[in-house]
């Protein structure tokens, strides 16, 4: 069987899909942690994306690019992590819903 | 002669140790002792400045003393170029002021001394205040007479007008005497300002105001027989400041209502010292007066009327010092007359002889007042001769001395003005002769009525009978009671303002002569008058003018004159026929003076019917007389009404035009204000006001956005994306 060659065209399908799936979660889930996953899918559709140009141009800068986003990825997480922490210990709670004292 | 500058100082020093000090703590005898000394001092220091001054040759007979400075030079213009203005306190002894210090010095001390009897009976402040007055008073009429320029003079000359001012309202709580006191204090400023442009006037043409200067410097001018040239118009203005003080027509109105002053005062400063100072400023600037012939006739007539119509009105008065303030103003009119003819020397010696005779008619007046305890109706006197033999005795040789009769002091300077008004303008002589009728019958008329006759005054209690005063007490009786006050109603004032005198409230006794301090003075006065005259006998009796010899070096007599007026050479080429002259006059003005003696004595003596019957017979001219030909009633229509009314206009100008400027202006400010604030609240607030209204508004809208929500925001992110998306995508 002969398999289609993979084009860009499928990579930016797939990236595109990954990150309406990430936009979804943001939206739409309540529990913060699935927020935060989602983001981490978003970032990661965008990696897909920079590695899938980097092969098709054959310049290392998008890859380069992705590792780099890969690393702040690592750091907003613990970041990220940290927040959530710290909002548990004071809310018992991980509802988003729940996340709104810096209102009007 | 150094010394002559204390002699003002001392009666000053007096005023000023009694005004500060006497009012408040000495006692009646330590403030007459005051007033007197300093008044003796003075007058010693005049007679020995005086005899200093005769033991000099005539020709050197002047003594100026500097004591400083009071005007710095400034430069001003005057008719030819720049002068210095330069003022200096300078005082002169000359012939003139050595006679006018002795009679103020000699008259004022006899009554200070004559003053404090008679003002016994005022509180122990007031009487301090009385003397503090006199003796300031003696201070500037000593400063006018010996002042060496017209300025020192003029201060002199104002502070006289301010103490007589002063003293016409010494019993200021009765409204007759304080309206006395104002309206002599602003008819003389009338005067003051003739005399004051006449000052200014002298500067700017002579560019000095130093009497000897001034008089040096008119020798060189020409005399102003045909026009009204500058020195016309100086002495015009001079002439004006004299009639005021020296009450004279038309201003001669303040000095009958000066009598409401306390008699002394009467006495010093409205007949012997103070009224004559416009004939002694005359006399002083005659050097200008000569060159004036014009003023001169309007001097004379001015002169020889006013004493003729003060006459007139004399005739009638019933106020025993009315009379004599009247028949003062007619003496005046004597001197002025004096003056108008050339003759300033007989001008200041019937100032001389005046001096006496009327100081001591006064003061007699003053005692018979005293002794009929405040009453000055001579109808309701009468037969006192009895009663008050030396004031009587005294008062008889004063009016014989006025009326002319040989050989009192009046005689010889009435005489010597009349020869010379003969020599002058014939009708003028005419006039002073009436005028001496006139002054001889009111005299003998006020001495008759007082002194002679019977008694027709209210009955008095006798010791022998007290039921009578209990029975006058009860039934109220209208005799005087205090027999030491100044009139009833007066006493009431003292004594609501002042407290209860401290007097011993006696019943009336009786008319009673005067105590010893009163008495001296008239003798001493009467002596004056009986021979004052004697420095001035005419040569046509053998004498030797001498006064006329001594005041040649300051005043310009008819040696000067002879050149200048016509009259003056006439006399002294016809030295033959004028004693002829001479004698005749005198004959006549004797004569006349018997004559309106004899006439008094027929009308108010022998048979007292005849004025009363006149007065029926010519009620419209007695009542013109008895109304002082309505003067003052036409004075007070015309000026005063005409300052009211002119007063009233410019009120209603102010009120109407000036004020309704300035209303109108606040009024266009408070609209011009009003818009201001419209404005800004409504424009400027209002727009300041929409911006922050607008951003508060909006904000509070736009807030809503805001919910805290993370998950909204990224929806808000999503959709952003989403359209600019489709906007760039529509955009290609």
């Amino acid at each position: 069987m002969t398999i289609a060659p993979i084009t860009p065209y499928h990579y930016l399908a797939l990236s595109a899909a990954l990150f309406m799936i990430g936009v979804m979660g943001v939206m739409l889930r309540r529990n913060i942690i699935i927020v935060f996953m989602s983001i981490e899918l978003m970032l990661n559709a965008v990696n897909i994306n920079l590695a899938a140009f980097s092969t098709q141009w054959q310049n290392a800068v998008g890859q380069v690019f992705a590792i780099f986003v890969i690393a702040v990825a690592a750091a907003e997480a613990a970041v990220g992590l940290g927040i959530i922490l710290a909002f548990y210990r004071n809310k018992d709670t991980l509802d988003v819903d729940e996340m709104n004292i810096m209102r009007w | 002669m150094n010394f002559i500058w204390l002699i003002p100082l001392v009666p000053a020093v007096g005023a000023v140790l009694l005004g500060l000090v006497g009012i408040r703590w000495f006692s009646r005898t330590a403030s007459a002792a005051v007033a007197c000394g300093s008044m003796a001092i003075a007058l010693a220091l005049s007679i020995v400045a005086f005899v200093q001054l005769v033991q000099l040759p005539p020709d050197v007979r002047v003594h100026d003393v500097v004591l400083g400075n009071w005007i710095p030079p400034i430069p001003l213009a005057t008719a030819t170029g720049i002068g210095s203005f330069q003022v200096p306190w300078a005082v002169r002894l000359d012939p003139l002021s050595a006679v006018m210090i002795l009679v103020v010095t000699g008259v004022g001390f006899l009554i200070h001394v004559y003053s404090t009897a008679y003002m016994l009976d005022e509180p122990r402040g007031a009487y301090a205040r009385f003397f503090c007055y006199l003796n300031l008073f003696c201070f500037f009429m000593l400063t006018l007479v010996l002042g060496a320029n017209i300025p020192v003079m003029f201060v002199g000359w104002e502070g006289v007008g301010l103490c007589s001012y002063l003293l016409i309202g010494f019993w200021y709580e009765k409204q007759s005497a304080s309206d006395a006191g104002k309206k002599a204090f602003i008819v003389n400023r009338i005067g003051d300002w003739g005399f004051i442009l006449g000052m200014m006037m002298v500067f700017y043409v002579f560019g000095t105001l130093d009497f000897r200067a001034v008089s040096q410097a008119v020798q060189a001018m020409p005399t102003e027989t045909a026009g009204f040239g500058a020195i016309s118009i100086i002495c015009l203005l001079l002439f004006i400041g004299a009639t005021g003080k020296s009450a004279q027509i038309p201003l001669y109105v303040w000095l009958p209502d000066a009598m409401e002053g306390p008699t002394p005062v009467s006495a010093l400063i409205h007949a012997a010292t103070m009224v004559t100072a416009g004939v002694y400023m005359m006399a002083r600037t005659s050097a200008l007066f000569i060159h004036a012939p014009l003023v001169m006739t309007i001097v004379a007539v001015i002169g020889g009327v006013t004493a003729f119509v003060a006459a007139t009105i004399g005739l009638v008065q019933n106020d025993i010092k009315r009379v004599l303030a009247y028949s003062t103003v007619s003496q005046l009119g004597y001197m002025f007359l004096a003056t108008g003819v050339g003759a300033f020397a007989a001008g200041i010696f019937h100032l001389t002889t005046h001096a006496f005779f009327k100081a001591l008619l006064f003061l007699g007046g003053g005692s018979v007042i005293h002794a009929m305890a405040g009453e000055q109706n001579m109808q309701r006197m009468g037969g006192l001769r009895r009663h008050l033999p030396v004031t009587y005795a005294t008062m008889l040789i004063g009016t014989l001395a006025i009326a002319g009769i040989p050989p009192f002091a009046g005689f010889f300077s009435k005489d010597e003005i009349l020869y010379r008004a003969f020599l002058g303008y014939h009708v003028m002589w005419f006039l002073a002769v009436v005028t001496a009728l006139l002054t001889a019958f009111y005299m003998y008329r006020l001495l008759s009525l007082t002194f002679l006759g019977s008694y027709r005054g209210p009955a008095w209690a006798t010791h022998a009978s007290p039921a009578a005063v209990v029975e006058a007490a009860i039934h109220g009786v209208a005799h005087p009671v205090d027999a030491h006050a100044h009139g009833q109603a007066q006493r009431k004032e003292h004594e609501v303002t002042h407290g209860a005198a401290d007097v011993t409230t006696a019943v009336w006794h009786g008319p009673h002569e005067s105590p010893r301090a009163m008495t001296v003075p008239l003798i001493a006065l009467a002596i004056g008058a009986v021979f004052a005259g004697f420095i001035g006998i005419p040569a046509v009796l053998g004498g030797g003018n001498a006064l006329e010899r001594f005041l040649e070096p300051s005043v310009a007599g008819p040696a000067h004159s002879a050149e200048t007026s016509a009259a003056g050479a006439a006399a002294h080429h016809e030295s033959g026929e004028s004693s002829s002259v001479e004698w005749v006059l005198m004959l006549v003005s004797v004569g006349v003076a018997a004559a309106g003696i004899l006439g008094a004595r027929h009308f108010y003596l022998t048979n007292p019917a005849i004025p009363q019957r006149l007065a029926h017979a010519w009620p419209r001219t007695y009542a013109l007389l008895l109304n002082k030909y309505y003067v003052d009633e036409a004075y007070d229509a015309t000026v005063v009404q005409g300052t009211m009314a002119a007063s009233r206009g410019l009120r209603a100008f102010d009120r109407a035009v000036i004020d309704g400027a300035v209303d109108g202006s606040g009024w266009l400010t408070r609209i011009a204000a009003w818009c201001a604030h419209m404005i800004d609240k409504y424009i400027v607030d209002g727009l300041v006001n929409l911006v922050g209204w607008m951003a508060s508004e909006g904000s509070l809208m736009l807030r809503r956005l805001q919910t805290g929500l993370v998950q909204n925001y990224a929806l808000m992110m999503l959709a952003g994306v989403f359209v600019f998306l489709t906007l760039v995508l529509l955009a290609h």
